[in-house]
């Protein structure tokens, strides 16, 4: 076990992975001699070389592409967007690509390739570089979607990733590489898709969230123990596949729920989270499930207005308290 | 336009039986299409239809040539003929534009999916421009393993004004991967010219802007078409960069079934215009030279093209024959 941040547990789990597996490579803008815009990349040119990590012009689309035909022959290619923001461009390679080539090919060809970049929203970054945009993909059948919360699940999630027969939108949280935390040092840590995390233990509220939106949870739970709530605070650590039955049963337990996500609102994830917790759990359910997102506009630039549109743990904690009246 | 006659052949190392061989698939391929679109006008073929009808060299100019397992091919949603070429059987492809179990893709990707990976085929694409960034993958996984190989890339003229075919032909000049380009050059992109959609028409000007070497080649004489494609592989395989051949060729028919009558595509196209080009028919083409060099007799073509509409009918049997999907596959293959 060491002791690291977030961003260097990315790192690790490409560098290992990088060394098992011969076929595996990273490739994205400013990946190599930059080492990397956010640094999670860094030392990594110097240790395995240009044609495993793989400057790229800035062409999402190329980038797209080059990561999803190497992988249809077999190469486990990690391509990072420098932020998801600009995995826009890529739609048509990600969506029509390779989220559908083992379907229409009727399972004959396989796509064994992570996209990664951060995403989140925050630090007056604006409008089109500060958003959070994960159900795009988990709408998309075809995709696996992973965001971690923290030092170890981006290691062992990471490797689970790479390792992955199948595509795999692999969303970290610019806001949260500095992060601190323990990390397994072995290199066959895996954290399995689709298993949920409680993070906290509690009796009155179900708090449903990931990514960065789980720390705010917790210190939302925090405050709230002090006025004798206890929240029960579940990290899905994968959108897809969805770990519905930690959910329930957690539910079940505390009979009211809350589901938090920094990406809009208005058709966000936090709809179907909420959909499925009625959909399984509505008799066990003493009130309607409340859901906490992002105020439905695009990224405002001034420090009040972005602050008004980035959700809270004060948000948090009056959706639970809403549930609870 | 002129009726031309194939020029003998100068250089390349073509065979005889290769031609004979090229003949066959030129025919064969046009008898698939011509009994799709029966199949299609009987209602046992659904979604979108694109024939190659008058394209046929640029397949049987290049496909053969390949090694499988080794090369791969990358197709469009007008990808029938490519199926063919590398193997795939035409019973398989029928079954597949019928949506059935015994398809190529097992139904679930129809007449612009058609995929036979063992084959070496990676399928055909539904979307413009598509196969063009895929290609620039297939190519460096092809460099970084170096164990040779060639990635064949079909597009056309319309998918020359995708942004990502640019983003892609610059990081495959870049770095230099082997991929061969094949820019079927109908003349149309749909129903919009060339004229009308692409301000500098010369493509292999935008490959070489891109840093790949390129040529013009006529895509109704598939004598040239092998020997252009011959001393393309040739380059590519021997310096491992990328090479980008525009052929010239006409589709005789429609786009799609959106316009697979005379007044539909008369729209955009005079009826003169494919009446010239098919004065110019490859197969005519190819038929002629072999009869000119005693290769071939009317009684031994018109035999060879029985058996090929006797196997196209046996394709035809095998795919009506054939059971739909299982309801229950509906949710297979979303993941490997």
């Amino acid at each position: 076990m060491a002791t690291m941040r977030y961003q260097q547990a990315i790192r690790l789990a490409m560098t290992e992975e990088m060394e098992r597996d011969p076929n595996v490579y990273i490739l994205g803008e400013e990946v190599g001699q930059y080492q990397g815009t956010y640094r999670v990349t860094e030392g990594m040119l110097q240790k395995f070389g240009p044609e495993r990590v793989v400057d790229t012009p800035i062409s999402e689309i190329g980038i797209a592409g080059m990561a999803t035909g190497s992988a249809m022959v077999g190469l486990r290619p990690v391509a990072e967007f420098m932020t998801w923001s600009f995995a826009l461009e890529a739609m048509d390679q990600l969506v029509n690509h390779a989220a559908k080539i083992t379907y229409m090919s009727g399972g004959r060809i396989q796509c064994p390739v992570v996209f990664r970049g951060p995403a989140g929203v925050g630090t007056q970054l604006s409008a089109q570089h500060s958003q959070s945009m994960e159900s795009w993909y988990a709408h998309t059948p075809g995709f696996k979607v992973v965001m971690p919360a923290f030092p170890d699940d981006a290691k062992g999630l990471l490797k689970t990733a790479i390792r992955e027969n199948n595509p795999v939108i692999f969303m970290e949280h610019a806001g949260l590489y500095g992060v601190q935390g323990d990390v397994p040092d072995d290199t066959e840590f895996l954290v399995p898709f689709g298993q949920a995390k409680i993070r906290r233990e509690g009796t009155h509220c179900t708090l449903v969230a990931y990514s960065r939106g789980v720390h705010i949870c917790l210190k939302a739970a925090e405050a709230l123990a002090k006025e004798g709530i206890e929240c029960e605070v579940v990290d899905l650590r994968t959108l897809v596949p969805l770990d519905t039955e930690t959910i329930l049963t957690s539910v079940r337990k505390t009979h009211h729920a809350v589901v938090m996500h920094e990406e809009w609102k208005n058709v966000g994830f936090g709809a179907e989270l909420s959909a499925r917790i009625h959909e399984g759990a509505f008799d066990d359910l003493d009130a309607p499930v409340e859901r906490v997102g992002g105020a439905d506009v695009p990224m405002p630039y001034a420090k009040n207005l972005e602050r008004a549109a980035i959700p809270t743990d004060a948000d948090v904690i009056a959706a639970v308290k809403k549930t609870l009246a | 336009m002129a009726n031309t006659t194939i020029e003998r052949s100068t250089e390349g190392d073509i065979q005889h039986s290769d031609l004979l061989d090229a003949y066959r698939l030129m025919l064969l391929i046009r008898r698939l299409e011509e009994s799709v679109y029966k199949a299609f006008h009987e209602a046992k073929i659904g979604g979108y239809l694109h024939r190659y009808d008058g394209m046929e060299a640029l397949v049987a100019g290049i496909i053969p040539q390949l090694n499988f397992p080794g090369d791969y091919v990358l197709s469009t949603y007008r990808d029938h003929a490519h199926a063919l070429a590398v193997g795939t059987p035409a019973r398989e492809i029928m079954a597949e534009l019928m949506g059935r179990a015994t398809g190529c893709a097992a139904g679930k990707g129809g007449s612009m999916h058609l995929t036979d990976p063992e084959r070496g085929f990676l399928g055909g694409d539904g979307i413009v421009g598509g196969p063009v960034p895929i290609s620039l993958g297939v190519g460096y996984a092809l460099k970084y393993r170096k164990q040779g190989g060639v990635c064949v890339c079909y597009f056309g003229d319309g998918a020359m004004n995708q942004g990502g075919v640019h983003e892609s032909l610059n990081m495959v000049g870049l770095y230099k991967v082997p991929v061969l380009y094949v820019l079927e050059n109908n003349k149309y992109a749909m129903g919009t010219s060339v004229e009308r959609s692409t301000s500098q028409p010369d493509f292999v000007l935008k490959a070489k802007a891109h840093g790949i070497d390129g040529e013009l080649v006529d895509g109704m004489d598939v004598l040239k078409v092998r020997e252009a494609a011959s001393r393309a592989l040739k380059h590519i395989r021997e310096t491992g960069e990328a090479y980008f051949l525009e052929i010239t060729c006409y589709r005789y028919v429609g786009h799609g079934i959106g316009d697979d009558n005379t007044k539909a595509w008369k729209t955009y196209r005079d009826e003169n215009e494919v009446d010239e080009w098919r004065q110019r028919d490859p197969i005519a083409n190819l038929y002629r030279y072999l009869e000119e060099n005693n290769l071939i007799t009317r009684e031994q073509s018109d035999k060879m093209d029985e058996e090929i509409k006797a196997e196209v009918a046996e394709a035809v049997r095998f795919a009506d024959e054939s059971p739909e999907p299982p309801l229950d596959s509906l949710y297979e293959n979303v993941y490997s």
